[in-house]
């Protein structure tokens, strides 16, 4: 029955969009009730859904998508500085710069698969980040970042309104985009976002990626032109990807090259495998999962370890601490690196294999009980 | 002689020092079933490789309804009406079995690209009732909602050949489409095939069983070191002394 009901897409919507609004209540009681975590949960959703509509769905897996994140961040730096601080340009305009670049390094990377299509994904994504640092310092400002200057032309903006008093700040037609009303606005995209991606997830096209996936030289011989099903799914993703990127400059409005860097482009990957690779809910778990113990585990310091274990002896206790040391703060990474393993190791699919497992072991649990709970009454 | 549908005109084909396939002629005629039979490594499979674009020859044409098959597409062979159906099954192992014969049935309806992203499943009723008829059709209806790689080998077979048929080609070649099937499956197999004969579909099988070929094959051809060495119908081709040589050592077929 809840199976049948969450085939249809309405109530699949409907239960999402309680979920991402509600998440300032629900997410509070475990200390994530924030704005600058739940944008950053919002902003790397859209990110990893746009990854997963590639990676889960052809099974080609890049290793270069944080270039489309850096370009859209760029392209929406761009437009505070030369348009206006409203941010539906800057949404737009990065989507759109986002599915460009899609476009030339899906073009051509998607001409080899498997393992050389990785390759190529990320010596794009490295020539990229090499060239913001280096050839494209006008456009990118190099090592300091694009940042907003007083001297911008903002020549929409100057049409209408007066230049305030120091730096403007980010709005959406006179609401400013910090804080919650920032969140809100991230959320209402993650959820068109989401909406997007369910129903690619359930149409003919998506059906058709999945086929790819699972046998792409028989496509051939069906009668399927795969390459432009392919690029499609490349550029989608590079457009979430855009969007993201566009999303990070929208609440904090500068732009760097290591956001290019091959590291952000793992970390999606990472996100997607953790949470569960072509499922639909998947990749948000394991964004959730990572930004959450990311937040929790690089704050915590030495101080703070020697507190948490001070109800163990002494020597104990410095000895815990020397080793737990080494997985918090700048060690976060290590402790990623550990969960990472388990997951693959224990669950190939993802956090959504577990609870699949789960799930059917309560059924059975369930049935079982039933099953002693019939036996009387059948010998009455 | 009724229409012909596929001629192949002079073809070659070597892979190093091998003749795999020498001056090869053949005019396959509408509605029929056309044989090709010959001992192992005799070039059937390259032949069909050939027909279906996954092998270029060296020399000579293939015509498909008067067009030069030659250099084109595999996708683009397809849906000029020519679909081959795999000997070891070449299906889609992480989708469902209806999603399987769906494939072919909405390249069919699609074409070679169509972006469709934004229409449901559910409105795509008439492509699944169609693949369902077809998979009742060949007994895999009660479970066509499981993966198909968890299939029998049998059942893959049989799932390859709704993937063809579903496509309704105008030529359908099939490669030992019997092998590895039980008696009782392959028998199954013959009449169905009969059945479609009787639609008009026209149809190259390629066999080992010599039992499928004289229970289905309107016309023969056999091929022996690359060349075709007779060709006619099953009466013919039982009757000739040179195919009983070089086919079977010289045993009565």
């Amino acid at each position: 029955m809840s199976k049948t009901l969450l085939r249809n897409d309405w109530v699949v919507m409907a239960l999402f969009t309680a979920a991402v609004l509600s998440m300032p209540l629900w997410l509070a009681p475990i200390g994530a009730g924030y704005p600058d975590l739940l944008q950053k949960f919002a902003i790397f959703g859209l990110f990893a859904i746009g990854y997963n509509i590639l990676f889960g769905l052809t099974g080609y897996l890049s290793f270069g998508h944080a270039v489309f994140l850096g370009v859209g961040s760029y392209t929406a730096v761009w437009s505070f500085k030369l348009l206006t601080m409203n941010v539906l340009p800057a949404v737009l305009f990065s989507v759109l710069m986002g599915g460009l670049f899609a476009v030339i390094i899906g073009y051509l990377s998607l001409r080899r698969s498997g393992i050389y299509f990785s390759i190529l994904t990320l010596a794009f994504a490295q020539m990229s980040y090499n060239m913001a640092y280096s050839v494209l310092t006008p456009i990118t400002n190099g090592e300091t970042g694009l940042q907003l200057a007083k001297s911008d032309p903002r020549v929409i903006d100057a049409l209408f309104i007066e230049a305030g008093e120091g730096l403007p700040s980010t709005d959406l037609f006179g609401m400013q985009m910090s804080g919650y009303p920032g969140f809100y606005f991230c959320a209402v995209l993650l959820i068109i976002g989401f909406f997007i991606s369910l129903r690619i997830f359930r149409s003919p096209f998506g059906l058709k990626l999945l086929a790819i996936k699972s046998n792409q030289t028989r496509m051939l011989y069906t009668g399927f032109n795969t390459r432009p099903y392919l690029l499609t799914a490349f550029v989608i993703s590079g457009m979430y990807a855009g969007l993201a990127g566009a999303l990070m400059a929208v609440t904090d409005p500068l732009a760097g090259a290591e956001r290019m860097q091959w590291t952000a482009s793992g970390e999606v990957v990472l996100m997607t495998i953790l949470g569960g690779v072509g499922t639909l809910i998947g990749p948000l778990l394991g964004v959730g999962v990572i930004k959450y113990f990311e937040n929790i585990f690089s704050a915590l310091n030495v101080d703070t370890l020697h507190q948490i274990f001070s109800f163990l002896p002494d020597w104990l206790e410095n000895v815990v601490v020397w080793i737990s040391s080494h997985f918090v703060g700048e060690g976060w990474h290590l402790t990623l690196g550990l969960l990472f393993m388990v997951i693959v190791i224990f669950l190939p699919g993802g956090l959504m294999e577990g609870f699949q497992r789960i799930g059917s072991a309560l059924r059975n649990l369930f049935k079982r009980s039933e099953a002693v709970a019939a036996q009387p009454s059948e010998k009455e | 002689m009724g229409n012909i549908v596929l001629s192949i005109k002079n073809v070659d084909k070597t892979f190093g020092g091998l003749h795999a396939l020498g001056d090869i002629n053949l005019d396959i005629e509408e509605g029929k079933i056309h044989a090709i039979i010959g001992p192992n490594g005799a070039g059937k499979s390259t032949l069909l490789n050939v027909c279906i674009g996954r092998l270029a020859p060296d020399r000579g044409t293939v015509e498909f309804e008067g067009k030069n098959m030659i250099g084109m597409e595999p996708y683009e062979i397809n849906h000029a009406g020519m679909v081959r159906v795999f000997q070891t099954p070449e299906i889609f192992p992480d989708l469902s079995i209806l999603q399987n014969v769906m494939i072919p049935a909405l390249a069919k309806r699609d074409g070679v690209f169509n972006f469709d992203a934004f229409k449901s499943m559910a409105s795509n009723a008439d492509i699944e009732e169609q693949s369902t008829r077809i998979l009742e059709e060949l007994g895999l209806k009660s479970q066509t909602h499981d993966h198909a790689g968890s299939m029998s080998r049998g059942d893959k077979r049989r799932l390859e050949l709704s993937m063809g048929l579903v496509q309704h080609p105008r030529l359908l070649l099939l490669d030992e489409p019997t092998a590895g099937m039980s008696r009782h499956d392959t028998n199954r197999t013959i009449d169905l095939l009969k059945q479609i004969k009787e639609r008009g579909m026209t149809k190259i099988i390629i066999e080992h069983d010599m039992h499928v070929v004289f229970s289905l094959a309107d016309r023969i051809s056999v091929l022996a070191q690359g060349r075709i060495i007779a060709q006619g119908t099953p009466d013919e081709i039982r009757g000739n002394p040179r195919v009983q040589e070089a086919y079977l050592g010289g045993a009565e077929l």
